[in-house]
């Protein structure tokens, strides 16, 4: 595309410039904005109006994070969690996307489970947390357990209306070719779930940090969850917000994946 | 005298649903010889698309038979392009699905692709071409895999009237000089008349034969030359009676 840029009409070249300006601006809006509210933060507790040991501050999360660090248990921290996360959103995902091909597969499964699926949904999964403790202690086994409890049953729902939304004249298409339900399914069925399969990802993302985070309120000795909850129970705000702070930059590092993910798998098909 | 292609014989049809049945065809009885160009029209909802599903097998009769001999080419409304393949990918796909897949026969859809003006779009995806050239696609894709009978179920009907028309000759030229056997399925009288070498009217639903007529336009296959012919006017009445009767 570049090399054809001279023989863009001016007007066209005018209309990118226009646009990259544009971006330049909405970009330098955003990162304004969040150095403004950390200065409007960081100055109101040093100015007094606010209490630090209420709200703390930029400078005193760095800190925090800092003499984490100095301990040696700030990666030690983010790492379970992370592991946690991770390990909870793949078997989601994994799972949820099995059990869904099977509901596409069999429509006496579907239609005999349905039912329980709709009502494990509803379900708020928090109240499965006492029997998760003494199923699977209090371990990571119980975070990661919680953290599956939270995503499958979205992972399966959102996979199957896509798989059940699939075109029925392009299968009757590849019927009248003689195609086996297995060849519709590989031919068709999955590569037409592609972009709801990422759009499922972006939520099943959210669910996990629900989900373990969640899991680790109720059970665990370590992970950011555990340094929340610790951090609130003694009074060390600084403590909770640089946890909360970790934890959204976590997300948004997991999220950014599912983004680059998305533009390698959707970069072929132009739709 | 020429081998039958494609025959029913006295067939019924019905469709089951929670709220009832539904008699889409009934003594329904036609042929379809080698090499014929067959056009159906009917009214709206009378069991067309239902007779080109029998007729594909993808529908057993609740009575009476449907015999074809050989393999049939679905080719619908709307092109049916996967998107996330390449015009090429996408050709290739009857052949994949029947375990096909070989140099040779991709050489042969390629070829075919080629002599009907399809090679510097391979490559593409289908979301890069024109309504009809999309269209176009879908026929080279359905004759790919060489069938014995095309089945089309208003394949023009979602093309703008410019493009119809081109694209409706193009067809027409393809099908003829490839020496396939096609129904055409239709609720366009003028579609019929410029293309086929039959046209079969059928009844309301449960749909039946109502009349056939044999057209012979002196040898005549262009689809605008025979807008042009003055035969043309006079079977579009007839047509159009026996359609609204
Ligand atoms: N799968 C189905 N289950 C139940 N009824 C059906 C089914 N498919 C079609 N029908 C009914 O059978 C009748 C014939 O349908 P069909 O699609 O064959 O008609 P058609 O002539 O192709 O219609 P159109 O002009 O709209 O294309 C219609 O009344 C339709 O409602
Ligand atoms: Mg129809």
């Amino acid at each position: 595309m570049k090399k054809d840029l001279k023989n863009y009409s001016k007007e066209h070249l005018l209309f990118l410039k226009k646009r990259k300006i544009n971006l330049a601006i909405v970009w330098a809006l955003r990162v304004g904005l969040l150095l403004f509210l950390l200065l409007f933060w960081e100055l109101s507790t040093r100015l007094g109006w606010a209490d630090p040991f209420l709200t703390s501050s930029p400078s005193r999360i760095l800190n925090t994070i800092g003499a984490l660090y100095q301990e040696g248990t700030l990666f030690y921290h983010i790492g379970v969690t992370l592991l946690e996360t991770v390990a909870g959103f793949l078997v989601a995902v994994a799972a949820g996307c099995l059990i869904a091909l099977a509901f596409w597969w069999s429509d006496l499964l579907r239609r005999v489970l349905e039912p329980y699926v709709v009502v494990l949904n509803a379900l708020p999964k928090i109240a499965l947390g006492p029997l998760i403790i003494i199923w699977f202690g209090t371990g990571s086994k119980a975070i990661v357990f919680m953290t599956i409890a939270v995503g499958l049953i979205v992972v399966i729902m959102h996979m199957l209306s896509a798989f059940l939304e699939t075109d029925p004249n392009k299968i009757l298409l590849l019927r009248s070719m003689g195609a086996s339900k297995l060849q519709i399914l590989r031919k068709l069925v999955i590569p037409s779930s592609l972009s709801a399969f990422i759009s499922m990802l972006k939520v099943a993302v959210g669910m996990a940090w629900i989900g373990s985070i969640m899991g680790e309120y109720l059970v665990s000795r370590a992970g950011l969850g555990y340094l929340i909850v610790y951090g609130g129970q003694v009074f060390k705000l600084d403590l909770v917000m640089s946890a909360t702070v970790i934890l959204c930059v976590l997300a948004a590092a997991m999220y950014f994946l599912v983004v680059l993910l998305e533009k390698i798998l959707v970069k072929n098909t132009d739709n | 005298m020429k081998e039958k292609m494609l025959s029913f014989d006295d067939v019924k049809l019905i469709y089951h649903t929670v709220r009832g049945e539904v008699t889409a065809t009934q003594n329904l009885t036609f042929t379809v010889d080698e090499g014929e160009f067959v056009a159906i029209i009917g009214p709206s909802g009378c069991g067309k698309s239902t007779l080109l599903s029998l007729a594909a097998g993808l529908l057993t009769p609740s009575e009476g038979k449907v015999f074809c001999r050989g393999t049939v080419g679905y080719m619908l409304q709307r092109d049916e392009l996967f998107p996330w393949r390449t015009i090429e990918k996408n050709l290739y796909l009857p052949l994949e699905v029947k375990k096909q897949l070989s140099p040779e026969t991709k050489e042969r859809a390629r070829a075919l692709a080629e002599k009907y003006g399809l090679k510097e779009f391979l490559q593409s995806y289908p979301s890069q071409l024109s309504g009809g050239m999309r269209q176009r696609a879908a026929l080279i894709r359905t004759l790919a895999s060489e069938p014995d009978v095309l089945l089309l179920d208003e394949p023009f009907s979602a093309l703008d009237y410019q493009t119809r028309l081109n694209v409706t000759r193009d067809v027409s030229m393809i099908i003829r000089s490839e020496g396939k056997t096609a129904l055409l399925i239709t609720h366009d009288i003028s579609e019929a008349i410029s293309l086929a070498d039959r046209v079969i009217v059928l009844t309301n639903r449960p749909a039946r034969v109502a009349h056939e007529h044999p057209l012979d336009f002196d040898g005549e296959t262009d689809p605008l030359r025979r807008r042009e012919n003055k035969q043309f006017s006079a079977w579009f009445e007839l047509l159009w009676k026996e359609l609204n009767a």
